[in-house]
């Protein structure tokens, strides 16, 4: 075990736990800043390699350090990057739903739930936009996310079912050279 | 409200970690949650929503904590959390392994992004849901200002938020008063 490597990665996830807010996507340039040019840990073609795997996984984006903590220090360095990229923020959200609960159902809250509920609905639509412009959808995808949301709020078909068939179609254009990665 | 055993809670989190393909994550948990188990009211739900963007911290591992906390204390928290992000961290390195023997073809690619292209849908589901839930043209133009602010015009979170989260409350407690 790297455990200088480790500690070095710890330092450089831990105090982003903190900066990271309106989610993941605000630290991740932040996190390829450091991986690169401040610590030459790796090229940056292979940061984006990373960043596109971590695109593909289920799961959270933020998942991406444990990626690069494993690179650079094996599956050691894939738990201490994500404990020190989760611990601290979690901490604090430990917090603030304790105080919540605590107050769960006082009209007090009642009004800051129906005061949050707007502000969550524009967070919602620009969270799918922005994660629309990261994958470049062209024309294919753009209609794949339409028909999806109207599959799921019309209750046409399980939404599992939609998506078995929207991977052997994509697949299979993908095989016959319809489709390009990633485009 | 049903209030669910920690086994029900960690066999749905669990299950969305592993098939939560592409990003909307927070669709898939609405869904789960609020929709076919009933653990929560709508309200609570996107409340929860907009409390875990403001936190720092990633926004759905937020939104798993929350809810995990709010059903079933302290406990319900470890469940929901070691649940949903102990089967993508196992997955995403095994994937970088897979990797580094060499990039896998391209219709798996493909196929990941069809899968990705349908987690927007489920995203946008649970707008679209939401919207239909705000009652007069006070909390739409706040909905309608938060995402242009940061959807279309890529403003930073924090302040537009610290602007209209004051101007919903305020809007929030005429209303209140309005019904009292």
């Amino acid at each position: 075990m790297d455990l200088p490597r480790i500690w070095d990665l710890v330092q450089v996830f831990a105090p982003l736990s903190l900066v990271s807010f309106g989610g993941g996507q605000s630290v991740f340039s932040e996190m390829q800043r450091q991986m690169v040019d401040v610590h030459h840990w790796m090229s940056n073609a292979e940061y984006v390699d990373l960043f596109a795997i971590s695109r593909a996984a289920p799961g959270p984006g933020t998942l991406i350090a444990a990626l690069l903590g494993w690179k650079l220090a094996g599956w050691a360095g894939a738990i201490a990057s994500i404990l020190a990229l989760y611990v601290p923020s979690s901490v604090l959200a430990y917090a603030a739903g304790l105080w919540w609960r605590h107050h769960r159902g006082s009209p007090m809250l009642t009004i800051v739930q129906n005061a949050l509920m707007p502000v969550a609905v524009g967070l919602i639509f620009a969270g799918a936009l922005s994660l629309i412009e990261a994958s470049h959808a062209g024309w294919l995808q753009l209609l794949t996310t339409a028909i999806t949301c109207l599959v799921v709020v019309r209750r046409l078909m399980s939404p599992y079912l939609l998506m078995l068939i929207a991977a052997l179609l994509y697949g299979v254009l993908g095989a016959a050279g319809g489709l390009s990665p990633g485009g | 409200m049903r209030q669910p055993s920690l086994a029900a809670l960690f066999s749905v989190f669990f299950r969305l970690g592993c098939t939560s393909f592409g990003g909307g994550l927070t669709g898939w948990i609405q869904r789960e949650v609020v929709e076919k188990h009933a653990w929560m009211t709508a309200e609570e739900f996107y409340a929860g929503v907009a409390l875990c963007q403001v936190l720092p911290g990633g926004n759905n591992v937020n939104l798993c904590l929350y809810i995990g906390l709010q059903l079933r204390g302290t406990p319900g928290l470890i469940t929901t959390g070691f649940g949903m992000l102990a089967p993508p961290f196992v997955i995403i390195v095994l994937m970088g392994i897979a990797y580094s023997h060499g990039a896998g073809p391209v219709w798996l690619t493909t196929a990941l992004a069809g899968l990705a292209a349908c987690g927007v849908g489920i995203m946008l589901e649970t707008g679209v849901k939401a919207v239909r839930r705000l009652s007069g043209a006070g909390p739409i133009l706040v909905a309608a200002a938060t995402f242009a602010a940061i959807g279309v015009l890529h403003w930073p979170l924090v302040p537009v938020v610290a602007v209209v989260v004051p101007a919903s409350l305020a809007l929030s407690w005429v209303q209140s008063r309005r019904r009292a």
